[in-house]
């Protein structure tokens, strides 16, 4: 169905501003979860129970003086953040929270872009998001932000890896690149969590380690590093690192429901179309809270360690379960 | 002293250089054009205070460090020697900031010593007790930080949660939550409230369980067994050569605990047992904190039983030269008058002559060496700083690990830097 050029874009502002919204409260859900976690109450000063946190946030950071060291590379240190922002933002136009619907006679998608080879996007996307954590890193001409970038690359590049050949399966099971085709291929009761379980823990593992997060947070191991490739940032311009950083772990974790999840589809029943992005939305927020938890639980990873875990174990796994599924739907 | 025969992982010493806490480059190993050389504090967010290192990295390998002290130096020892010796023994706690109650103990007993004043037996349980609770406490800062160094951030909490109460118990007795000041010369500031040894009870039940749920947690998590076990090693041959006491020193397998091998205080009638490791890693020396703190756990509760028979006995020596007299006698006593105001005002006088008291404190030996001159100032004090000591493991410790476990290790030497730098 033809999709009407203006009709994308009032779609694409709505969606963005959604994600940046989910952003500025995950932050705040993260908080108030791991503060509950660790026998403390978290923010619940600015607004009804810190509701206004984040945009007290949003205010201080606006605020801030954004001064930069005198040795840094001035474009590229300036360029850094908005890529990383950008790259972080576009991602999330190709995964499906909805069927799509026809009202008064105009036909809205379920997504921003339906792209015949969304999965690849990601990825690629994903990819060129890594530059602005390198650049920003290797620009502000600091040394602990150069150790910070450089093992934000290694681990990056080394569990991009995993993750691609991780979904391989799902692409095999569904036939498509398509994100939309492979959500439409798990309508019914079972999705694709359980015959791909172990693409699944692949996935998480190797996405856990592609946003950072703990335990595989050594990019910014506060203890080892101060902050990681962002330790020069200040202002806005860290706030828009974060941003991404988290932006990214949305992304991530909508990946993850529409791959193996099913997307949209309610478990067994998916009752009226509007409740579509409902259910994505339950499964997104079970998904990021399964992220803060494992924060709170687990030690970082030692770097040799993170390494011989990517290169060792996940991958031959990753790859053996591409190549079972494989055999299996080409013989099945 | 026993030393442990051990499964060790290594014999023979790795100090790697007359100074212990520099570790040279070796040009062979590492080709110094791939040094990078980074500065870890004393402005850092690892959390061990101001301690400095100055760390040449290759790649992710230290390759060479340099430590650094003396940005907590506060002069406390030049200070305690321009007050009376009533007033320096304020000065004591805040050394060792994190086992306050210890270093007023060792300081205390030094004076004592050289006054040659017996002290009651209630304050002398009431002090077991005390420094035994501070050693639980010190033990749990240490826990949790290091926790935190190695990413596991929720421990913090939940050890401060249970410092918490410790320091209820502390402010219950002494009325200041830290830098209690309550040992006196003589015995205690005040008697222990009637309500100590029950809240107490309440406290260690609920310590014992907290210990195993932090055992449970980090015992069972592979990322925090992978990450401490064969790290930072010490042999009991180097934890010798190089002055560790302490748990840096039973952690290596070498039996050595002051409380049982030179009783103070009345250690030798109670019952407990001395953990010793024999690996000498980080692993070791994080087991040696938690059965160090069950331990303690157990000495508390014999005291409270002790106290408790000893109810109504005197908490303070009956010496009107060295211990204020009581408040309700001024008024109608002559030579008490007179004793406060001497005390009050000049000090008390310590005989003449040199004194060395060691005491285990959480951290190790914890020694004090007092001069007098005769007069109501003390002529000389100076601490036998444990973390000091613990320090001059650095670059043993360190050699050929990663910055990770540079972070864990200089972590689980348990440096309190006011200590080291006083």
């Amino acid at each position: 169905m033809k999709v009407e050029w203006y009709v994308s874009l009032i779609q694409a502002a709505i969606v963005i501003n959604l994600v940046m919204a989910t952003f500025a409260y995950l932050t705040l859900a993260e908080r108030k979860v791991m503060g509950r976690m660790q026998l403390r109450y978290g923010p619940n000063r600015a607004g009804p129970k810190g509701l206004l946190q984040p945009i007290a946030d949003l205010v201080k950071l606006l605020h801030k003086e954004s001064f930069y060291p005198t040795a840094a590379i001035d474009r590229l240190y300036l360029f850094a953040p908005f890529l990383a922002a950008f790259t972080a933002l576009t991602t999330f136009s190709v995964i499906p929270f909805g069927p799509g619907w026809e009202i008064a006679g105009i036909y809205i998608p379920g997504q921003v872009a339906d792209v015949d080879i969304a999965l690849i996007l990601v990825f690629a996307i994903g990819s060129v998001g890594v530059y602005g954590f390198i650049i920003g890193g290797w620009a502000s001409d600091s040394k602990y932000a150069l150790l910070g970038s450089m093992r934000t690359c290694a681990q990056l590049v080394s569990y991009e890896v995993s993750l691609a050949l991780s979904v391989l399966g799902v692409v095999l099971m569904a036939g498509s690149l398509s994100l939309t085709e492979i959500v439409a291929a798990q309508e019914g009761p079972v999705w694709y969590a359980v015959p791909q379980f172990v693409g699944l823990v692949i996935f998480l593992f190797a996405g856990t380690a592609e946003t950072a997060r703990a335990p595989f947070d050594l990019p910014e191991a506060e203890q080892e590093l101060v902050a990681g490739y962002h330790t020069e940032y200040g202002g806005m311009r860290f706030g828009l690192f974060t941003m991404s950083e988290y932006i990214n772990l949305i992304t991530l974790s909508g990946l993850c429901v529409t791959l193996f999840f099913g997307g949209w589809h309610g478990p067994g029943w998916d009752g009226p179309s509007w409740l579509g992005p409902l259910w994505f939305l339950l499964k997104l927020l079970i998904l990021l809270y399964v992220f803060i938890w494992m924060r709170t639980t687990l030690p970082r990873l030692r770097y040799d360690q993170l390494m011989r875990f990517g290169w060792k174990v996940l991958l031959p796994i990753a790859t053996l379960n591409a190549i079972v599924t494989a055999v299996l739907v080409v013989w099945l | 002293m026993a030393v442990l025969p051990s499964t060790r992982i290594y014999e023979g010493t790795r100090i790697p250089s007359p100074v212990p806490t520099i570790l040279e480059v070796d040009p062979d190993k590492y080709p110094l054009e791939d040094i990078l050389t980074i500065n870890f504090g004393p402005n850092h967010p690892s959390t061990h205070g101001v301690l400095r290192l100055i760390v040449d990295l290759n790649g992710e390998t230290v390759a060479g460090i340099r430590a650094v002290i003396g940005y907590l130096h506060t002069g406390f020892e030049k200070n305690m020697e321009s007050k009376t010796w009533w007033k320096s023994v304020t000065y004591a706690p805040r050394v060792d900031y994190v086992a306050f109650q210890s270093n007023e103990l060792v300081y205390v007993l030094a004076i004592e010593k050289l006054l040659g004043i017996e002290i009651p037996r209630r304050a002398t349980w009431a002090r077991m007790a005390l420094t035994e609770l501070n050693r639980i406490h010190s033990h749990l800062i240490w826990l949790g930080t290091s926790a935190l160094e190695l990413g596991a951030i929720s421990l913090l909490w939940y050890t401060f949660d249970d410092r918490d109460e410790i320091l209820d118990l502390f402010e219950m007795a002494a009325g200041a939550r830290m830098h209690t000041r309550y040992f006196q010369v003589g015995g205690l500031a005040e008697d222990l409230p009637p309500a100590f040894a029950a809240e107490t009870r309440k406290f260690l039940p609920r310590m014992l369980k907290s210990i195993d749920d932090y055992e449970s947690l980090l015992d069972r998590n592979k990322i925090w067994l992978e990450r401490t076990k064969g790290i930072g090693l010490l042999s009991a041959d180097d934890a010798l050569a190089l002055a560790q006491s302490g748990p840096m020193l039973r952690s290596s397998g070498v039996n050595w605990d002051l409380r049982k091998t030179m009783p103070y205080l009345a250690y030798d009638e109670v019952e407990f047992d001395v953990p010793v490791y024999p690996n000498g890693d980080v692993y070791d020396r994080y087991k040696v904190h938690l059965d160090e703190m069950r331990e303690s756990v157990r000495i508390v509760e014999q005291c409270l039983v002790r106290i408790d028979e000893m109810q109504g006995e005197p908490w303070i020596a009956d010496d009107r030269k060295v211990v204020l007299p009581p408040r309700h006698e001024l008024h109608t006593s002559m030579e008490s008058l007179i004793h406060h105001f001497k005390i009050v005002t000049e000090g008390y006088v310590v005989p003449e002559g040199e004194v060395y008291v060691v005491i285990e404190s959480p951290r190790g030996e914890s020694g004090c060496y007092l001069v007098s001159d005769g007069g109501p100032r003390p002529w000389r004090v100076k601490f036998r700083a444990p973390s000091f000591a613990a320090l001059q493991a650095t670059a043993t410790t360190v050699q050929g690990c990663l910055v990770a476990d540079l972070v864990a290790i200089a972590g689980s030497l348990d440096p309190v830097m006011g200590d080291a730098d006083r």
